[in-house]
Parts: structure tokens; sequence; C-alpha cells
């Protein structure tokens, strides 16, 4: 296996390590803890009193609007690291390609800010 | 570099990934407890004018260990109605979030677990995998604060992982590298207009860049001027409020962990990483072979330093602020530290044309 494939399955042994870890310290915990389940107890918290329909209530739609802005800027950082590693060799060439890059998603920025969008109501 | 050879001696690979997973281990408990124990313990302690622990050992430093013992006997509680595969699964999920970002941290020359060329990219990556498993657990809780809370964390955290990424694109056209070893030995071995005295650490010329991580390693660990997603006073404790026990804790460990290996990875980025940036304490500069065999010893303590006072940063900010309204949190994201840190790239990237 090359050198680049290990240098991800250690990745691969550090997640396993996350669940071993937490697996191991939860069946102590299981070991010494009481279980005694009751319907009172199983209940949601509602700050002590009965919960009131569903738990899975409808959220704001402004979740999903901030959600899509942030994969537009997310998607353009993609661009910018590669750019940003060889930026030495492309000079002033790379220079205002980027600078034209970055207006344009300023402009959309901008676009969003006008139209009120930012605004968390 | 990649046969680890410890005394001369070459190990296969499985003795390799075992020491590196427990190594990983240590620089993740180890940090969570000291900071949880020095900071949240004691220095919250004193600042509000009390002594915090004291019983469990001198000065309460047992306490950790008395914690831990008493979490283990707690009952686990999973509510009727949660999702309960999900519920249960959730916490471990962010635990690994933390475990997969430690492993690209750097803490010497021949230190290191991974050594990705790709590594900013990685570490950018990784830590958004926290924001699934408190999405997972705000929304497998069937409980309509944990829903909420679970919602603004996303809302936050994606709102600012921008300026993180971009606060790091300024240190990337520095470097002109990927690769958090090669960003540290830059910093160690470049030289100020000829001046080599204490390297160049790119805190002196990301100054700005700095100041956005800090901001946004502060929103994404939640901790309080950011903390509207475990808000005690409105959402009970947010995406937590169902679990107990040593889930709970979980969580918890995670939050405190976290917070030290984003401090590590502000080091490395800013501060010059595992190197002693000064070339009259008698060592050779980074990248020569003559302070390897040192600097394997002494950069995870070097390391551990740097650590600490950023955690001490963070912490200090924690407890002096209170809490942002979540507008105000969203307008100060997306109007103030995204457009200036536009800015900032496009002036790094200038000045790295110029010079």
């Amino acid at each position: 296996m090359s050198d680049f494939l290990r240098d991800y399955l250690n990745v691969v042994w550090f997640a396993a390590i996350a669940i071993v870890l937490a697996s191991i310290l939860l069946g102590v915990s299981a070991v010494l803890r009481p279980n005694k389940p009751s319907a009172e107890k199983n209940m949601a918290y509602e700050s002590g009193v009965n919960p009131v329909g569903d738990g899975w209530s409808q959220s704001q739609v402004r979740y999903y609007i901030f959600a899509l802005l942030f994969v537009v800027f997310d998607v353009e950082a993609v661009f910018i690291f590669p750019w940003a590693t060889r930026l030495e060799v492309y000079a002033v060439f790379g220079l205002v390609e980027m600078g034209i890059f970055v207006f344009v998603l300023l402009l959309g920025l901008v676009y969003a800010w006008r139209k009120g969008v930012l605004r968390w109501v | 570099m990649t046969s680890l050879a410890i005394f001369g001696a070459d190990l296969p690979y499985w003795a390799q990934s075992l020491l590196r997973v427990l190594g990983g281990a240590v620089a993740v408990l180890l940090p969570a407890g000291t900071i949880v124990y020095l900071f949240l313990f004691k220095m919250m302690s004193f600042m509000q004018s009390r002594l915090g622990p004291m019983e469990a050992g001198p000065y309460g430093s047992m306490q950790l260990f008395a914690e831990v013992g008493k979490w283990l006997q707690k009952e686990d509680i999973s509510p009727t109605r949660a999702d309960k595969r999900v519920f249960r699964a959730a916490p471990l999920v962010v635990l690994m979030s933390t475990f997969l970002l430690v492993a690209v941290v750097p803490f010497g020359p021949d230190a290191y677990f991974t050594d990705f060329d790709a590594g900013v990219f990685y570490m950018l990556a990784v830590s958004s995998i926290s924001t699934l498993g408190i999405l997972m657990a705000g929304w497998s809780s069937a409980n309509k604060y944990s829903l909420l809370g679970g919602l603004r964390a996303a809302g936050q955290l994606i709102a600012y992982e921008l300026p993180m990424v971009l606060s790091v694109i300024g240190v990337v056209i520095q470097a002109g590298t990927m690769n958090l070893q090669q960003i540290v030995v830059k910093q160690n071995s470049d030289e100020i207009f000829g001046w080599n005295g204490i390297g160049f650490p790119y805190i002196l010329t990301q100054g700005i860049g700095f100041l956005i991580f800090m901001i946004a390693v502060q929103a994404e660990l939640t901790q309080t001027p950011f903390d509207m997603p475990i808000a005690e006073s409105e959402l009970v404790s947010g995406y937590m409020t169902e679990y107990s026990g040593f889930r709970f804790l979980i969580f918890f460990i995670a939050e405190f962990a976290t917070a030290g290996v984003f401090a590590l990875i502000a080091s490395i980025l800013f501060l010059g990483g595992w190197g002693v940036p000064f070339s009259w304490f008698g060592w050779a500069p980074a990248g020569s072979h003559e302070i390897d065999n040192w600097m394997n010893v002494g950069g995870p303590l070097i390391m551990l330093t740097k650590m600490m006072v950023l955690t001490g940063i963070i912490m200090w900010v924690r407890f002096s602020y209170p809490r942002f309204r979540e507008d105000q949190l969203q307008r100060f994201a997306w109007k103030v530290l995204i457009p200036v840190s536009l800015v900032n790239i496009m002036i790094t990237a200038v000045l790295k044309v110029a010079f």
C-alpha cells in the first residue's frame, strides 16, 4: 500500500479508537449504573409540564436560506485553496483572475444583503 | 518518514498504528482534562471570587476522577419517542470528529500522526463532522428544545465555518502549501528582511486572520458569547437536553477536547507550531536535522504551552462576556467577518505578489 493511502488509513484507526474508547466507557457504565425506566421518566422534557404536540415541530425557513448561502461560499473556498498554494507561480495573472472571482462573489453577498436575506427577523 | 523507529528498532505497521492511536487518545484526553480542571473549575471560580472544588485531593486536583466516577454511575435515560439509534450514536459522532481532528496535528519534526499534503483542507472538512453529530442529537431527541438547539447550532456552525476557512487562506497564500508540517517549518526557518532572530510566525502579518480565526473557533466551540445552541436560560440545555449519564459526559469531553485541538491548530497556523523561533536558544533552525531528536521531545511540550495560552484566552472570553442574540450572531458573521476576511485574502495576495 502506498504511503499516501496509508496516511488515510491512519485516519480510519483514529475514528475507530474514538468509537472503541467511548464504547468501553459506556460498557463500564452499563455495569455500574441503575436502570429503572418509567413512563414519566422517559417523557420528553418540557420544563416539567406534559409535552404539548409533537416533538418534531416545524422550523423557520431562514435556516434553509443560510444553508444555501453557505454552500455558495464553501464551494468558492474549494477554488481558492489550490490557487493560494500556487500564487507565486501565477503572480499578477493569478492575482487579477482571483480579484475578479472574489468581486463576483462579493456581488452575490451584496445582493443577498440588499434583498434583506441576511436579516434574522 | 513513514517508518517510525523507536530506539533504533523498526516497528511493524500494526505496532506503529497502535502507538499513533494511543498517542492520539492522550493528545485528546490530556488537554481536555487539563482545560476542564484548570480553567473551568479553577479559573472560573477565582474570577467569581470563590474557591471551586477543594475536597477531592489537594486543591481539588482529583476532582476530575471523582466526576468520571460519578457520571459512570448515572442512569442512561432515552426518551420513549426518541429515534433511539440516532440518539445513542450522536455523542460518538461528536467525539469521533475530535479524534479525526487531532490526527492531522504535527507535534514535532517526526512526531506526527499523519502527513497530509492537503492538511488544511482535511482539518476544515473534519471539523464540521461535529455539526452532523449535534444535528443528529437535536433531531433524534423528539424534544422542542433539542430541535431548536440543534438547528441553532447548525446555523451558527455553518455561518462561522466560512470566516474560519477564509482566514486560513491567508496563511496558505503566505506559506504556499497546505501541509501543516510544512507550514510550521516555513514559519520557523523564514526570516524577516534578512533577520532570522524569531523566524517568521504568521501572526505578524496575518493578525487580522488570527483574530477572525479565534472568533470563529469560539463560535464553533459554542463557547459563551456564542452559546445560543445550549443557552440555558432559553433552551434548558439545547441539543443536550434529553441526554443523561455518560452520553452527556461524552458531549462534554468532546467540547473541551475540541477546544484544545483547535488551539493546537491555531498555534500551528499562526504561532509557529512546535518550534521555538529563537535561534539564540542554541538550536539550529527547523528543517536541519541537528535539532530533530531534541524537538521530538520538546515540540509537544512547546505545543502544550501554546495550547494552554490560547485555550486560556478562549476561556477568559467565555467567562467574561454575556451571550449574543441569535440575529446579532448571524449579522456579525455575514456582514462583518466574511467581508473583512475576503479583503484580508486580497491584501495578502497583493503583498505576496509584490514582494
